[in-house]
């Protein structure tokens, strides 16, 4: 270093942050009763087109899990009059990046195009969504690609763990004890009957919201909105299925074998609340200091202080019904009993003790700060008027988020942590090498201890 | 206006300490990016220390003179933003996205690493992270199907010796070897002003911004030169079809079959950059539309470039096998369409769309401050010209059938060829026991 300079200056201090506004949007409704949120962002020539559709993976019906994402997969496999290969085709060409799923609440048909090119795009777009034409072909093939992701499945260590960990959690009668996607033996059972049925049943003006962000105008929007979609007619209306019966409500280690894995992953957790739950904002800043921010406690035990992973997180997963309250980790084999311990340790503490005043603040001056670098993109912008669609949040929901975050204390972090985490109830699964983990795991007595077997090929 | 038009403003500065700045303002929004980018990554490693670049990396966030361990995080997560880092073969990126009223603070924390990171390095630290990454290396590499391909195809690729022939996540032997004077070392020989990029882009005044990065950045001095790298020439071809069969605990067979192209931001790259994108990007392309919906020998099929600078880059194929389909019949399906490409060439139709696509992404990636702070780094730390930003969108579109079917006769034959097959190995289970076999309470 020379001498020329004394270059370290202190650390600086911020001066007052600039005003920001979630994008303004407005709200309409097309005469057939199609929902239209609009959200003019001019600043880049492009937009995110969303039609999001009360037809989630929460609607299959018994026997028929996957039912719904395999519906929102093929409505993008045959349309009008072009099969799936010129559709696809015939978006690229106009620059358009389009897909379609189902999560737990909504099926949705997304696409981001350049606003040059956005009528046709937009035409493409809702033949796609009313005129899907379900071919066989098609739908065997996509079958077969689910069955093929699922025996994928059986090699990751981390889909493995997702997996026992919704078993764990979700009694079998419970849609969320199986993936949205669908298992072996459900998604075997899909029919063409049962693809058709469930389009007829849950697609339709009703319950479907077009949301567009980017390079338009709401006039623009309404004309596209009214040429394309207008004379959609159907009945289907919004409703909520029941989703989210416990499998059990005492703690139990559940341990899937996977000979000669150099590392655990675990998951440990409960069944949560769901996302219209009144004290969202309270558990969103608990769970931050828990287990969502790099200098969580859970990050900064495992990872920084003990060195067995190189990443500990938790977070809830935000469902209409109560989705699961997951911690989630990957430790060396050695140490997974006691990976295990400081976790059962972190939730206690979080439980009994306040939160001291620079974890608040942290927690609350990222998610307050963080806000507007999270709508950057129309996608982004479109994706959060989506989530508002889907749980019914109240208009003014994006400008008074930064002030529900602020206002949250370390009083009722405490009440909420000993609310919303409970180790009375509490699964712990690990993925790993059984007979390294068999011992170990006695030895940690958290419930029984129930041990499943990957048999190998013979 | 210049935004609706693609085009974004580029200003650079150039500290007399060598440190390179590029400025884009757009005040839409209250968000700043700072962008770090050394010229260093794995291939700059000596031999017996693979995987320190990267291990560097972490020691990064382990503080500096004013700052404590994880306390850069902290700071920045504070201040309301995001933040992160990346080691590859040949540079190592830090970036911050914050609300604009932060600016100096993320300079502030770039400029204490920059320059007064070493008091800050302990042996503590040091084992603490080295055991963090051998868990990173569990967790990415060894732990999961398929996990190695990052590391092998390079080394099949480049011979050995070559700066990008061997791991970029290291060996666990070799990250037990490093210790605190490689830390020093490497220090010296590469996070200096004279070999950094430092891009700002976002809502900020150009003038305070260079006052503040004058301020912070400028009494940091560049020391004697730095370590030239290796000639990293090889010839544009393999000049033979290289084979490497793996067997790794994976269900179905996996095919990643790589080709030597030109190098990334050359005017021959634009070319192959197309011709991957008509390969293997998105569902109309030619490689989806034959493997996986017409033959349904495949479940995925993709194509892409590794976008290296140096030496030379590789175009990759990388196509999974649907369940049942034997390794040796996906390569054989793979090869004829490859074999069809590079014989009969590719449609002017089939250009257009690859061409559409390739500008809906930069288009798409032009939205964040982050990713254009990040793509002026690049920029700037390959070529010393950030501008090149600006030019993509032309340079694509000025790519023609042509320019693509030269190529793919050129650079798709058997004699440029390297396929890295993954087998299922025959000890892996093939099915799940859904039930409990043994529960008692304990």
């Amino acid at each position: 270093m020379t001498a020329t300079a004394s270059p370290r200056l202190p650390r600086p201090v911020p001066g007052p942050a600039r005003d920001y506004h979630f994008p303004t949007f407005e709200r309409l409704l097309l005469g057939n009763k199609v929902a239209v949120l609009v959200a003019p962002m001019p600043r880049l020539p492009i937009a995110t087109v969303l039609a999001v559709v009360d037809a989630g993976a929460g609607w299959d019906r018994p026997g028929r899990e996957g039912l719904a994402q395999l519906v929102a997969k093929l409505l993008l496999e045959g349309a009008g009059s072009r099969d799936g290969a010129e559709l696809a085709d015939a978006f690229e060409r106009l620059g358009a990046t389009v897909e379609s799923s189902a999560d737990w609440d909504a099926a949705v048909l997304s696409m981001t195009v350049t606003s040059t090119h956005i009528a046709p795009a937009f035409a493409l777009f809702a033949d796609v969504l009313r005129h899907p034409a379900f071919p066989e072909r098609e739908i065997e093939r996509l079958k077969a690609e689910r069955l093929a992701e699922l025996l994928q499945l059986r090699a990751e260590p981390r889909g493995l763990a997702d997996e026992a960990f919704a078993t764990a959690l979700y009694d079998t009668s419970s849609r969320y004890a199986v993936a949205e996607g669908g298992a072996k033996e459900t998604v075997e059972m899909i029919s063409v009957g049962d693809v058709a049925g469930l389009y007829g049943l849950r697609y339709g003006p009703l319950t479907t919201t077009l949301i567009v962000a980017g390079d338009v105008t709401t006039s623009s929007v309404m004309k596209l909105a009214k040429k394309h979609l207008g004379d959609w007619a159907g009945n289907a209306e919004r409703g909520r299925p029941s989703t989210d019966k416990p499998a059990r409500t005492t703690p139990a280690t559940h341990l899937v074998a996977k000979e000669g894995a150099p590392q655990s992953e675990l998951r440990i957790g409960h069944i949560g609340v769901p996302r219209t739950h009144p004290e969202y904002f309270e558990i969103v800043v608990m769970n931050a200091i828990f287990g969502g921010l790099f200098n969580s406690r859970i990050n900064m035990n495992l990872r920084e202080a003990h060195a067995y992973t190189y990443s500990a997180f938790s977070g809830f997963d935000w469902r209409r019904g109560a989705g699961p309250f997951i911690i989630s980790t990957a430790v060396r084999t050695d140490v997974t009993t006691d990976s295990i311990r400081q976790v059962l340790r972190e939730v206690d503490r979080m439980r009994t003790e306040c939160v001291s005043a620079e974890e608040l603040s942290l927690a609350t001056s990222y998610l307050d700060g963080v806000f507007p670098i999270r709508y950057e993109t129309t996608a982004a912008v479109a994706g959060a008027l989506a989530n508002q669609t889907v749980y019914g949040l109240p208009d003014n929901y994006f400008d008074t988020y930064r002030a529900h975050i602020r206002s949250v204390s370390a009083d009722s972090v405490l009440a909420t942590a000993e609310r919303h985490l409970d180790p009375s109830r509490m699964q712990v699964v690990v993925v790993g090498d059984a007979s390294e983990l068999r011992g170990q795991l006695q030895e940690l007595r958290f419930g029984p201890l129930v041990a499943y077997d990957l048999p190998s090929e013979a | 206006m210049q935004f609706r038009a693609m085009r974004i403003p580029i200003e650079t500065v150039r500290l007399t300490n060598g440190l390179l700045v590029t400025l884009s303002p757009d005040r839409a929004a209250p968000i700043v990016a700072v962008n770090v980018w050394y010229h260093v990554g794995s291939a700059n490693e000596r031999v017996g220390r693979t995987g320190f670049a990267h291990l560097f990396e972490h020691m990064l966030f382990q503080g500096s003179a004013d700052v404590a361990a994880n306390e850069h995080f902290e700071l920045v997560q504070r201040a309301g933003g995001t933040l992160n880092g990346s080691t590859w073969l040949d540079r190592t990126n830090y970036f911050e996205t914050v609300p604009s009223n932060q600016l100096e603070l993320a300079l502030w924390l770039e400029a204490n690493r920059m320059g007064y990171l070493l008091p800050a390095m302990t042996q503590e630290k040091l084992d603490t992270q080295r055991d963090v990454v051998k868990n990173e290396r569990r967790w990415s590499v060894d732990n999961q199907p398929y996990g190695t391909w990052w590391e092998r195809l390079p080394a099949l690729t480049f011979p050995d010796g070559h700066p990008f022939h061997h791991s970029l996540m290291g060996s666990m032997e070799d990250l037990t070897a490093a210790s605190l004077d490689d830390v020093r070392e490497f220090f010296a020989a590469h996070y200096r002003p004279d070999n950094a990029v430092l891009s700002i882009a976002g809502d900020f005044d150009r003038d305070e911004a260079v006052t503040m990065v004058e301020r912070h950045f400028g009494a940091i001095s560049s020391g004697p030169a730095r370590p030239t790298l290796p000639n990293m020439s090889v010839p544009e071809t393999f000049g033979l079809w290289k084979r490497e069969v793996v067997e790794d605990s994976a269900m179905v067979p996996r095919l990643f079959l790589a080709f030597r192209s030109p190098p990334f931001g050359t005017e021959g790259y634009y070319a192959s950059s197309v011709a991957a994108a008509i390969l293997g990007s998105r569902k109309g392309s030619r490689l989806y539309r034959r493997l996986v919906r017409e033959r349904q020998v495949a479940s995925e099929a993709q194509a892409f470039t590794f976008d290296l600078s140096k030496g030379s880059d590789l175009l990759v194929v990388d196509v999974t096998a649907r369940p049942g389909i034997p390794a040796d019949v996906l390569e054989h399906e793979v090869a004829v369409e490859i074999d069809v490409v590079h014989r009969d060439g590719v449609e002017g139709a089939e250009v257009e769309r690859a061409v559409a696509v390739i500008e809906a992404d930069i288009v798409r990636s032009m939205q964040s401050a982050g990713d254009r702070a990040d793509r002026l780094s690049m920029f700037a730390t390959y070529f010393q010209t950030p501008e090149l930003v600006n030019e993509q969108l032309a340079r694509y579109r000025a790519v023609s059938t042509t320019a693509v079917n030269a190529f793919l006769r050129g650079r798709l034959g058997e004699n440029n060829r390297a396929s890295l097959l993954y087998v299922p190995r025959s000890s892996t289970p093939s099915e799940y026991a859904e039930a409990a076999i043994s529960e008692g309470a304990l």
